[in-house]
């Protein structure tokens, strides 16, 4: 999977911006991921493929159609040095895999990276090096074991946390 | 243990003792908001886990990022919630004002724990309680449970004495403190205003700071509740929680506001603040009043002092929205409405407006906006080449006079 870098503070407004997201319709909403910051983003990205940032990625509105807007258009992680609030836990609500690393920004535009979902390993085959990760709190990891909010309310819920 | 005032809140709507930061809580929610943008993909989440709402006094929704619907794509969103409204027999559900001004105005208490989908949902934090931006997903759990979990934040203490000089409002001292703390130095942290400058500011000013903790990063932003805050909130009374002397903070500032000149913020980010003087003479195209962050009375009060009798420059469209149909009305019965009409005004409904880009006066290419509102991000209001320059409401009308930004201290 190749890695499309970003750098601090990216946006909701440019991930997606404003004019575009009067829609629920997910399969538009990964269209248009990016649109006007990166247009070869939507025109070239590959699924599977990765984003990874820099500091405070995701910061300005609350809107869930970013994190949904990178899912849909075939992201499969997103590795940042850090993530602003309203996005994380939206990215954790609808499934979208995240990983604070302060090594993110050694994986470079273009990088060719694995990484292993159960143990949060992250290789960067370009470079030959392993990126450490921060695991996420217990109790944000119970959310994604259920695979989602949704899920995890439709479950246990709060009952046994 | 010494505790801050957001501690306290989320210990008390979590039913435990004490609730200390980096603690994982379930609180119980006072009101859940979702607008018409973040609404529908809310109602799709709520949906696939209950079929009734935890309340339906509780739950509010609000039409304000793009009504009356502009496009058929708008107008097909809001009818998804409005069914969804009609079908939960929801109470809370309004048209005519920023739901935070709504929130504010009809809602909030003291110690309660208040969620919106939408990020500037920190502003009501102003009247003493804990109130959090989320996204839609959350909101739709809340929406059926009643209860959301939050992991207790650590919280940063702004001190703010003295008071400003002529011409220079909240929206300068927030803007300065953005510009310090830049865009990610609060992130997930509480965003506590105090000292003599936040007690002797109205309620209205007092919402403008909490309105851009979002912009640092921050979780919240909260003041303790006082005399001004009960007499605002007619009525309702509450629970008024205050931090104590010796509760930790991630840090301090210490920020005399008189040392505090009138500020602009440039695109494309918010924490890039510069004095007014640094843009002074840069011609604009259009000048913005309103939004969660700066449609209130004083606001408007501001506006048509500088404007009254006066007509805004021949290069430049000014709009002014009101924050709620309250303020709209006080505004109308002032005369300020009229006054700002015959100096050139489009006086619009009460809604966002344009600061989301999405009605209400767009951007076209390579254009310039100088506005009251809180984000400057590229592409927002329109063409992602617009410029949009963020600036207090004395800023904005004095700028749309001259159609050029300038200093408001010489128009006063």
């Amino acid at each position: 999977m190749k890695a499309w870098k970003f750098g601090d503070d990216i946006n909701t407004d440019v991930i997606t911006p404003g004019r575009y997201t009067v829609t629920t319709d997910k399969k538009r909403l990964g269209e248009i991921a990016f649109i006007e910051y990166r247009p070869e983003f939507g025109k070239n990205v590959k699924e599977g493929d990765i984003i990874v940032a820099g500091n405070n990625f995701g910061c300005g509105s609350s809107r869930e159609h970013s994190p949904v807007a990178i899912k849909a258009a075939g992201i499969s992680a997103v590795i940042a040095k850090s993530f602003a609030r309203i996005f994380f836990r939206n990215s954790i609500n609808i499934g979208l895999p995240l990983f604070v690393s302060e090594d993110a920004d050694k994986i470079d535009d273009g990088d060719i990276v694995e990484i292993d979902f159960k143990t949060g390993e992250i290789r960067d085959k370009s470079k030959g090096i392993t990126i450490k990760v921060k695991p996420l709190p217990d109790f944000m990891q119970k959310i994604v074991d259920k695979g989602g909010l949704v899920e995890f309310l439709r479950s246990d819920g709060y009952d046994n946390v | 243990m010494a505790s801050t005032l957001t501690e306290k809140i989320l210990a008390n709507a979590s039913h435990q003792k004490e609730a200390v930061a980096g603690d994982f809580v379930v609180a119980d929610v006072s009101y859940a908001m979702a607008h018409d943008s973040t609404a529908p993909l809310a109602i799709e989440s709520f949906s696939k886990i209950t079929d009734k709402v935890f309340d339906k006094d509780r739950v509010i929704i609000v039409f304000d990022h793009f009504f009356p619907a502009p496009t058929v794509a708008g107008a097909t969103l809001h009818q998804k919630s409005r069914k969804f409204v009609m079908e939960q027999n929801i109470s809370g559900f309004f048209t005519n004002g920023v739901c935070h001004q709504l929130l504010v105005e009809n809602f909030v208490s003291p110690g309660d724990v208040v969620v919106g989908a939408d990020s500037h949902t920190c502003t009501e934090g102003a009247l003493g309680a804990f109130t959090t931006g989320l996204g839609s997903t959350d909101i739709g759990g809340v929406m059926a449970t009643g209860k959301c979990w939050f992991r207790v934040p650590e919280s940063l203490k702004f001190n703010l004495t003295g008071s400003t000089k002529k011409g220079v409002y909240a929206k300068d001292v927030i803007l300065s403190i953005v510009g310090d703390v830049r865009a990610d130095g609060a992130l997930y942290r509480a965003c506590e205003f105090t000292g003599d400058y936040v007690k002797d500011s109205t309620v209205a000013s007092r919402l403008t700071l909490c309105n851009m903790a979002i912009e640092m990063g921050g979780k919240n932003g909260i003041i303790e509740a006082d005399q001004k805050t009960l007499d605002f909130l007619g009525g309702r009374t509450g629970k008024i929680f205050k931090s104590d002397k010796d509760a930790a903070y991630n840090d301090e500032y210490e920020i005399e506001v008189e040392d505090i000149e009138p500020q602009v913020a440039l695109p494309p980010v918010v924490d890039n603040v510069k004095p007014v003087s640094a843009v002074e003479g840069k011609q604009i195209d259009q000048a913005f009043l309103g939004t969660c962050t700066n449609g209130r009375l004083e606001d408007i009060e501001v506006a048509t002092k500088i404007l009254k009798g006066k007509k805004v420059a021949r290069n430049v469209r000014l709009i002014v929205t009101p924050a709620s149909q309250e303020i709209y009305f006080a505004a109308l019965a002032k005369g300020y409405l009229q006054d700002l009409v015959e100096a050139g005004a489009a006086v619009c409904n009460p809604t966002c407006g344009p600061c989301v880009g999405r009605h209400g006066g767009v951007l076209a290419a390579g254009e310039v906006c100088i506005s009251s509102q809180n984000r400057n991000f590229t592409g927002r209001m329109g063409d992602p080449s617009a410029e949009i320059i963020l600036a207090s409401p004395a800023t904005v009308a004095a700028s749309a006079l001259a159609g050029k930004i300038v200093d408001p201290r010489d128009y006063l």
